[in-house]
Formats: C-alpha cells, structure tokens, sequence
C-alpha cells in the first residue's frame, strides 16, 4: 500500500473511530447511570 | 610472564580502545536526563532509571545488552514480551477515578479529540519519508501516555524505542509549558471567563463497577488488536472501584507499579546506544513529538469551542486541552489558565473528566490504529 493511501486512511478512519468509540462510550455511561441510578444511601453517604 | 601482564592491562583498557565518539555524548545525554530527574524534579521516576540505562549502555565491552547482559534479559523479559507497559496499565487504571467522567459523559468526546494529533503526526511522519510502521511509532508519542507509546514502539518500531520513549515521557513533564500559548491563542476572552456549573448527577457504584466491563467488552469488540491496553486499564479500575480486592489494587498501584517502572526505565535506557541513537532521525523524532502534542490541544481545544457553540455557550473551551492523557497534568493546567481569566472559575472537576477520557482515548486511539493496521494487512 503506498503511503498517501496509508497516511488518509489512518487520519480519517483513525480519527472517525476513535471519536465514534468514545462516542459510544459516552452513551453506554449515560445508560449505566440510567440502569444503575443512584440509591439515596449512597447518595448520604457522599 | 611479561607476555601475560601486558595481556592484562590490555584488558584493563578495552573500555577505553573500544569507545567510540558517540559513547561520551550519550553519557552526558544520560547524565543530563539524570539532572532533569533529580535537581528539576521533571518525571524522575522514569528519567532516573532511563538516564542510569543510558549511561550504562554506552561503556563499552561490558555487553550489558547483549545476548547474556543483564539488561538484554529485562529487556527480553519485559519490553519485547510487552508486559511491563500492560502491568503499568494495570497501576494506572487502580489510581485512576473515572468519577467526575462519569457524572459527564458528554466530556468523553474530548478524549477523543485529544488524540487526533496521532493520527495527523502520522501523516506528517509518512510525508517526511519515515516508513509506515515508523510513523505510527512516532504519532504515538501524541498519545501522551508512556506506556501505550513504549506498547506501540517495541512492538512495530522497537529500533526507535529509545527516542520514542524519551520524546513522550519529556513532553508529557513539559505540557505545562506547551498548553497555555496554544490555548490562549485559540481562545476569546469571553470563552476563557465562561463558568461552568457544576456536575449533579454523580454515578452510583454498581454504574461504576459495570463500567470497566462493558467498556472492556465493546472496546475489545471494536479495536481486538488493543485489548491488552484497555483490558489492563480496565481491570485496574474494576478492582479499584469494587473494593473487594483491596490488597491487590494497592499491590498493582504500589508495588507491582514501582517495581515495573524501574525495569522499564532501565531497559528504554539500554536501547539508547549512541550508535544507534545518535542520528539526524532522533531529532525529527523529537521534533514530531513535539508537534504531535501541540496538534492534540489544538484539537481538543478547538473540539471544546465546538461543545461550546453546541451546548450555547455552557461549557468552557479551555477543558478541550486536557482531553490529552497527561493525567492530572493537563487537568490542572486548564485550572489554571481558567482562573487566571476569572477567578471563581473551577474548572478543575470537568477538566480531570475530560482528563480521563483522554485516558482512555489514548488507549482506544491505539487499540484504533493497531487494528486498522491489522485491517490493512500491515502487521
């Protein structure tokens, strides 16, 4: 594979992926903390 | 009789007969890596070690990187095999607290926008003639994280290990220098001043234990070739957010820690041969390093304008810097210049989210290119 195919394809598909990943990421906490919500004991506690 | 004394002293100077110009230069290199360590305090845990082992690898006839030298052996054992950056891992993700990222999962995006200087160094380096693998190794150090830099390194590039390792450790100690200008420069007045409210929605423990799993889980999914750095990362924090295996997250943040950092130290340091070290390649490395962190707050920060823009002007651009993996460096780096502009401005919570999730997409970025590299047929 030549180098420009190379450098393009990890820019963009590393880029795009990493921000999507993270992305997902970032969903997956908010419906953690949906699934899991905060009890009031732990809530004092804090 | 006279015969065999001679043969003696020749002995005595095959140190000398044997040095070559680079030796020298690399022992002042080594001692002055040794004085950031020591007098100015810059990443001493690594630069003491990593100093010590260049020192020693440049006198000459002692084979200590050879095929039996002790520092061939750690090296084997633990930098070829990958094993000490993955137990290093193991410390990071005990010491490290996702909380404040988890009261804001919005933040996470700019762990990712702190990673794109990777990927764009890597377009620099090929451009600059450096080979495919060499590249990566080198967009590697904008990961901002030394283990998963060294992971990288010795794995596709180990020639450049050396120079890669002590470009990361370095600027990482140097992000207080490098941010600021990049941040005011990319900032308005109005943006610096903004104050951002604090988090009210703190995750309960089950959320946090569950978290570590499933990210391990789809991120390993998503980016197989990086699931030893994230499994590691992953593993640490779930040990450290149950509480159920105390004596094993002090272990992995203490002991195994300190024990691995001094191995891995001396072993980076015995692969700066002068020989090998010394060429016009290391200082574009350096050079690379360098602008590979700078690009990361430049896009972080710019991503934080975006989220500001987006959000109508609730969150304060500046926390985009932290979005590196310099953790807590960069988060406290963000404090301050925030209050430098306005001064009941705490920044410091959401920036050590956005910290965090830098953490992490220094983790996912090279788990990211690692696959993709897999993709290519590359490795």
């Amino acid at each position: 594979m030549d180098n420009v195919t190379f450098g393009i394809t990890m820019i963009i598909v590393g880029m795009g992926g990493t921000l999507l990943t993270l992305a997902m990421f970032s969903l997956v906490m908010m419906l953690l903390k949906k699934i899991f919500p905060m009890k009031e004991s732990e809530g004092k506690s804090q | 009789m006279i015969n065999a004394m001679l043969d003696g002293l020749l002995g005595l100077t095959s140190g000398l007969t044997n040095l070559h110009w680079s030796n020298p230069v690399m022992i002042l290199i080594g001692s002055i890596l040794l004085y950031l360590g020591i007098k100015k305090d810059i990443e001493p845990l690594l630069l003491v070690p990593i100093g010590f082992g260049a020192i020693l690898v440049n006198i000459p006839s002692a084979g200590l990187m050879e095929q039996e030298g002790f520092l061939r052996t750690i090296y084997e054992m633990g930098i070829a095999t990958e094993l000490f950056p993955l137990l290093i891992f193991i410390g990071v993700g005990a010491m490290t607290d996702f909380g404040p990222l988890l009261e804001n999962p919005k933040i996470f995006l700019l762990g990712a926008a702190g990673q794109f200087g990777i990927f764009l160094t890597i377009g620099l380096a090929l451009f600059f003639g450096f080979s495919q693998l060499d590249a990566v190794a080198i967009g590697i150090i904008g990961a901002c994280d030394g283990p998963t830099a060294i992971y990288v390194t010795s794995k596709y590039a180990p020639h450049l290990l050396g120079a890669v390792s002590v470009a990361a450790y370095s600027y990482m100690s140097l992000v207080p220098v490098i941010q600021p200008p990049i941040m005011r420069a990319l900032t308005t007045q109005k943006e610096r001043v903004i104050n951002m409210e604090s988090q009210s929605q703190p995750a309960s423990k089950t959320a946090r234990i569950v978290f570590p799993i499933v990210v391990t889980v789809a991120g390993g999914l998503i980016a197989p070739k990086g699931l030893p750095l994230l499994g590691t990362i992953m593993l640490g924090n779930l040990m450290k957010e149950c509480g159920a295996v105390s004596r094993l997250t002090k272990a992995s943040e203490n002991e195994i820690a300190n024990v691995v950092t001094l191995l891995l130290g001396i072993s980076i340091g015995a692969t700066m041969d002068g020989r090998s070290f010394l060429n016009f390649q290391t200082l574009l490395i350096l050079a690379f390093g360098f602008i590979a962190i700078c690009l990361d707050t430049v896009c972080g920060v710019l991503f934080g304008k975006l989220m500001c823009f987006m959000s109508g002007g609730k969150i304060n651009p500046l926390i985009g810097a932290a979005g590196i993996s310099a953790y807590p460096m960069a988060a406290r780096v963000v404090q301050r210049e925030g209050v430098k502009y306005n001064k009941f401005n705490f920044l410091l919570m959401h920036a050590v989210g956005a910290n965090t999730g830098g953490q992490v997409g220094s983790v996912m970025a090279a788990a990211i290119m690692l696959s993709v590299l897999q993709g290519m047929g590359i490795i």
